[in-house]
């Protein structure tokens, strides 16, 4: 067997084992690393945009997610996922990001009325303050709007808990280890969280949806 | 009647409730319960049209051109190569494999009295056929009760396939030992099958646990796209054929055994 053909065997063998890659990279092949890369960065990627709603952060948090799991790469546990795996070190660190950013915002910026002793800001409050008249509801960039304050609005475990569950489809086993709490916790996050939602956007949508029935939106 | 609670139904809308099928009795009796629901849903319909930036097919690889330079030289642990769980496990598989192989060659010397390393090869041959068949015949009910799985009621939300998945990440390294083998022995035809296989157990082994009917769906398309049901029975079969083609004439073995027994 020649040395070109033993490459491309190894190159196949590596595209398609996740545990490969991971014990080759662990043996001291960094390029073996670059498979794990470039098959979950999409799905770490969703999930950070998510969470972050916002693009550059996203690519910012899927670098580091990445970087942090190289060096952690020892940790991991043979019989896990590397996907879940890279995705609760994401997660955790979109988390961090967030507090963080909040912080610098809050340094920068006099603290809004409502969240100046620390407690987080409550989206029915604002909903009810910046309520947009009936003409502007039906432009879906306005009710874009309103869902992306509705959701920065969340907490970071609230927000974190709905974009797993509802978007990413996790499990709550997952969810409450990103969390680092149990699964009835866990649970309870995803139901507080879809419930500022609907307090948040019912009204709105329910408009929408009345003006879509009457034909009246443009 | 005694109504859901908002916590109840936002839990069952997410797929994350307790008594789910209680919940589906109620809501089929209850046209306040599912028009709650309903609004529920609405909520989070318009919440599923927010629009979710493309990053590019090539984003994996400009993620590794952006981190590589930044990633520090890891020291080589060659026992951690061999010590890894999953990784014994297979090794343990090929090694019953060798001592099968081993323990048939002795066997069939004994039987035959010749010392030939072309019968110990076929021997060899005859139990990798055998393991690789029965892989094959695992990964194929393990592919068909997945193609058959669905929700048991249809108000259903989510799918739970953590038992395929867990075979399905078994399977995934005894393929890979076995797809190795065959690559090593010249056979191009079922390492290829075998690489297919693996794709698929791979995408099983990395899906939730719970999905969506549509997630299952879209499961089931790429099992389907890859034709890899019909190429494992395909294999299968001929694998059937050659395990009983390597068997040594029955008839010759049979008249020795009564022969010794006469003894």
């Amino acid at each position: 067997m020649n040395r070109m053909q033993q490459s491309i065997e190894n190159a196949q063998a590596i595209a398609t084992s996740d545990a490969l890659a991971v014990e080759r990279t662990l043996a001291g092949e960094r390029d073996a690393f670059r498979v794990l890369v470039e098959r979950h960065s999409q799905n770490v990627f969703r999930l950070a945009y998510r969470m972050t709603g916002n693009q550059q952060d996203a690519e910012e948090i899927v670098q580091e997610a990445f970087l942090r799991a190289y060096q952690k790469l020892g940790q991991f546990e043979a019989r896990a996922n590397f996907g879940t795996w890279v995705y609760r070190i994401a997660a955790n660190y979109a988390i961090d990001r967030m507090r963080q950013k909040q912080k610098e915002d809050a340094r920068r910026e006099p603290p809004r009325a409502g969240s100046a002793d620390g407690v987080e800001d409550d989206p029915m409050n604002r909903v009810a303050d910046d309520a947009p008249n009936p003409e502007r509801l039906t432009q879906s960039l306005e009710l874009r709007k309103q869902m992306e304050q509705a959701l920065a609005a969340l907490s970071y475990a609230e927000r974190t808990a709905f974009v797993m569950r509802h978007w990413e489809g996790c499990g709550i086993e997952e969810i409450a280890a990103v969390l680092k709490s149990n699964s009835g916790a866990a649970k309870n996050t995803v139901f507080r969280a879809v419930q500022k939602l609907r307090i948040a956007l019912q009204p709105i949508v329910g408009t929408r949806t009345q003006a879509q029935a009457m034909g009246t939106e443009s | 009647m005694n109504h859901m609670t908002e916590e109840q139904l936002i839990a069952y809308r997410e797929g994350i409730a307790e008594q789910r099928a209680a919940i589906s009795d109620h809501l089929a009796a209850c046209e306040e319960c599912r028009a709650e629901l309903e609004r529920i849903e609405a909520v989070l319909a318009a919440l599923d049209t927010l629009p979710m930036p493309d990053p590019g097919a090539d984003y994996g690889r400009r993620v590794w051109q952006q981190i590589a330079p930044r990633l520090p030289e890891k020291r080589g642990r060659w026992w951690q190569m061999w010590l890894a769980p999953r990784r014994l496990a297979a090794a343990g598989a090929v090694v019953t494999l060798i001592i099968a192989a081993f323990v048939a060659g002795r066997m069939s010397r004994r039987d035959h009295g010749v010392d030939n390393s072309a019968s110990r090869e076929q021997v060899r041959e005859r139990v990798l056929i055998v393991a690789v068949g029965e892989h094959l015949g695992h990964s194929e009910r393990m592919l068909v009760e997945l193609s058959n799985a669905g929700p048991s009621d249809p108000a259903q939300k989510q799918v739970n396939i953590s038992a395929e998945q867990r075979r399905a990440e078994d399977l995934l390294e005894e393929n890979r030992m076995y797809r190795q083998t065959a690559l090593q022995e010249g056979d191009a035809g079922l390492a290829s099958v075998l690489d297919d296989l693996e794709r698929v157990l791979l995408d099983v082994a990395h899906s939730p646990s719970e999905v969506t009917p549509k997630q299952l769906e879209a499961i089931r398309r790429k099992i389907d796209a890859r034709g890899i049901l019909f190429k494992v029975r395909v294999v299968g079969k001929e694998l059937q054929q050659r395990q009983e083609a390597s068997q040594p004439a029955p008839a010759q073995n049979d008249s020795k055994k009564k022969e010794r027994n006469k003894v």
